[in-house]
């Protein structure tokens, strides 16, 4: 009896284990060789007439916000591409998976794609992630662009580009921003030591504070395991008379520093980066506190021109929420790449790896007018370079300064 | 062929076992080489040959201490997360000093499972002196206490050697040459990635080996007695210390190794709570509880199928989750209800009978 239970286990397992390689293999058309290039390419001339972009972020977990938002920035680009004619006259599939802003789970995603067919990648929207499927795209030689990994090790080989600025850009404008405008003299700073985005902020922020005509008198940290209370940061910002605060966080943590400094008495001015985007839409947070708080983002929602405004009309149709900076991110990756694509002649039926080098030439060619700046020109490190522009919340909305 | 026959009844009901243990691994070692030599292997699951055999690493090393042992660990992420980012550190510091794969890779491969023996020493000696669910406890904390310690750690090296700190990167003042390993929560970035799908199999088998021989040894069934009659075991004289430190250091000692070979596959290594927190250490256990407290076998299988699932039911998207919490449960209450192994020893003999009748 044990003998046959211990046999149909047995079997069962690898019947199991035999179909779901085999189930997945099936999929895919590429050829034997170990050479993923080389895999890419045979599976790749099969003359599509369709170009396929692959899209990852977290659409669940923690960062969910950011990845949703990317998602259907990406979504709303190729919809209005895809019926205006495609580019070149070749439509446009879109296929976005989940990494749950994990490095192993994105890598996974990336394979799910290739196996899709993918020829272009829009992502990954985390910086941690994205640095590990960078890796994996330079080995394929697959062109990406990624709208929102800021970490300067993200796009650290030629064949990818980002759309937002880097780590260091942010912390460094941001502190020349509020040095040459004089916004303030003495700066506090409440970080998130847990999380690459913040900390590398801060980081350049403090190196460039050096040279600016204002002090940093108290650099506090958190990390995500204590991220609700701040009475203790807060009250070390006020003992040394820091007349700014200097947050480099997202926005959940950022309303609750607004609610408690406000329980506190405390009333300094408020400046952030771009993830302190979507602090209005807190949930339970009284969007007076936010009044006069000042953030370095390069796209707002109320802002007056036609593109912003017409994006903003056709993502609340279609989504039903007002698009936060991350989607206008997206969108203006999907344009960069229409762009680059038209630039240098791409067509949908070459390989991977031949797209991925002639884009590479083509983006440091392009100069672009997005959402989030106009006359946006890269070099070949892959860093854009556009205008930094700096927001105020007045009566409830994001004004430019 | 009867000489055969009488000879293969001749061996022992444990040496068949554990043959058909290995003979699993090896069987899925060929057919992957085999699918992949096809051309049928897609890039995803290539992508999850090494991960794969990472869990089914960490399952069966957890399982020594919680099946064998008979004692609660709940921070067997931590151990990990110590042979990861020690490894890591070698590997990043000699990338370009041993440019000989191989060798830098056992290097880092001793590094990892030394400095995580060193650890599971540390927290055993304590710990394990002590009778109830102390070790849970502690193991819990000392997984928290790892991944926030590994957070806040900055380590650069320049001409000058090493600089350390717990503040900040500004705060290491490297020179200009200078370049940061462990970068506090952005962690190790740029570790060569050289672990590859035989090399983890490999590794997967060594582990099997060595818990497997553990276990029919003397030592094995002092450890054993432990798990079965504390008392009894004392009163024999067993030393209950040594022999439980022995299990737990080995276990902790091969999670390490599942560390380093994580680390060498992703060029990015950070410690958050999916991937070295309690989130992980509860996966590892969910793993061995699902597979079977004591086999082997069955940790190393659900490891195997709870990785692929959610990858597999990507197409799903948002319901993946809903689905595989649902898979998980039909899962354990099909292997460990009493009704269920009760139906199914009935229709499995019922099966059997109707087998016999039909060769007859």
């Amino acid at each position: 009896m044990k003998k046959f239970t211990k046999f149909v286990s047995l079997a069962l397992a690898s019947v199991l284990v035999i179909s779901s390689f085999a189930g997945c293999g099936s999929k895919e058309e590429s050829t034997a060789t170990n050479d993923s290039q080389d895999a890419a390419e045979t599976s790749e001339s099969t003359g599509a007439d369709t170009f396929k972009i692959g899209g990852i972020g977290p659409v669940t977990g923690g960062a969910a916000a950011y990845g949703t938002a990317v998602k259907n920035g990406i979504q709303l680009a190729v919809d209005e591409i895809n019926a205006a004619g495609g580019i070149n006259g070749k439509q446009i599939e879109y296929k976005f998976e989940d990494d749950e802003h994990n490095a192993e789970k994105a890598v996974n995603a990336y394979n799910t794609l290739k196996d899709w067919g993918m020829q272009l990648l829009i992502g990954t929207v985390t910086s941690a992630p994205c640095t590990a499927v960078v890796e994996k795209t330079k080995e394929d030689n697959m062109f990406q662009l990624t709208p929102s990994a800021t970490a300067v090790e993200s796009i650290q080989y030629d064949n990818a580009f980002r759309i937002c600025f880097s780590d260091p850009n942010q912390g460094t404008e941001s502190a020349k921003y509020i040095g040459e405008n004089g916004l303030a003299e003495k700066i506090a700073v409440i970080y998130d030591s847990s999380d690459v985005y913040s900390s590398g902020i801060y980081a350049n922020f403090a190196a460039e504070a050096e040279n600016q005509p204002f002090e940093i008198v108290a650099a506090e940290a958190f990390t995500a395991d204590s991220k609700t209370d701040f009475t203790v940061q807060l009250q070390k910002a006020k003992d040394a008379n820091a007349d700014m605060i200097f947050l480099p966080i997202y926005y959940q943590e950022a309303s609750l520093i607004l609610t408690q400094a406000d329980k506190m008495g405390y009333k300094p001015s408020f400046f952030g980066c771009d993830g302190l985007d979507g602090i209005l839409g807190v949930e339970n947070f009284d969007a007076a506190l936010a009044e006069g708080a000042m953030l370095l983002t390069p796209f707002t929602a109320g802002a007056e021109d036609d593109a912003t405004q017409a994006f903003v009309t056709a993502y609340e149709e279609a989504f039903g929420e007002t698009p936060i900076q991350f989607a206008a991110d997206a969108y203006d990756c999907v344009y960069a790449i229409k762009a680059a694509i038209e630039s240098a002649n791409v067509t949908p039926d070459m390989s991977v790896s031949d797209i991925c080098d002639a884009l590479k030439t083509a983006m440091t060619e392009i100069t672009m007018d997005g959402l989030t700046g106009s006359g946006i020109t890269w070099s070949a490190d892959g860093e854009p370079s556009k205008e930094a522009k700096a927001v105020v919340i007045e009566n409830g909305e994001y004004k430019v300064m | 062929m009867t000489n055969m026959t009488a000879k293969l009844k001749n061996i022992n009901k444990t040496t068949k076992n554990n043959a058909v243990t290995y003979g699993i691994v090896i069987a899925a070692y060929v057919i992957v080489q085999l699918l992949i030599f096809s051309g049928n292997l897609s890039s995803l699951m290539k992508g999850l040959l090494v991960p794969l055999c990472t869990y089914a690493i960490l399952a069966v090393s957890l399982n020594l201490v919680v099946g064998i042992l008979g004692e609660l660990s709940l921070g067997h992420a931590g151990f990990m997360c110590v042979g990861a980012f020690a490894s890591a550190f070698f590997s990043k510091c000699m990338k370009d000093v041993i440019t000989l794969v191989p060798l830098r890779f056992f290097l880092a491969l001793v590094i990892g499972a030394a400095v995580a023996a060193l650890f599971g020493i540390l927290i055993g000696i304590p710990v394990l002196r002590l009778k109830g669910d102390y070790l849970a406890i502690v193991t819990l904390a000392f997984g928290e206490i790892i991944k926030n310690l590994v957070n806040v750690l900055y380590i650069g090296k320049d001409s000058n050697g090493f600089h350390f700190s717990m503040k900040d990167s500004m705060s290491l003042k490297l020179e200009p040459d200078g370049m940061i390993i462990v970068n506090g929560p952005q962690g190790i970035t740029g570790t060569p990635n050289d672990s590859n799908f035989t090399i983890s199999i490999l590794l997967l088998l060594l582990t099997l080996f060595i818990i497997i021989r553990l276990v029919h040894s003397r030592d094995g069934r002092a450890i054993m007695a432990i798990r079965d009659n504390r008392i009894a075991a004392e009163s024999v004289g067993i030393n209950i210390t040594k022999y439980k430190l022995m299990a737990f250091t080995i276990s902790a000692a091969l999670a390490g190794v599942a560390g380093v070979l994580y680390a060498h596959n992703l060029s990015t290594l950070t410690a958050n709570t999916n991937n070295f927190g309690y989130n992980m250490s509860i996966m590892i256990l969910v793993f061995v509880v699902l597979g079977g407290i004591g086999s082997l076998r069955g940790s190393m299988i659900a490891a195997v199928i709870l990785t692929l699932l959610p990858e597999l039911l990507r197409e799903l998207a948002d319901y993946r989750m809903l689905i595989y919490a649902i898979v998980l449960i039909v899962m354990m209450i099909f292997n460990w209800s009493p009704k269920s192994i009760q139906w199914r020893e009935k229709n499995l003999a019922a099966l059997k009978n109707k087998m016999k009748k039909g060769a007859q």
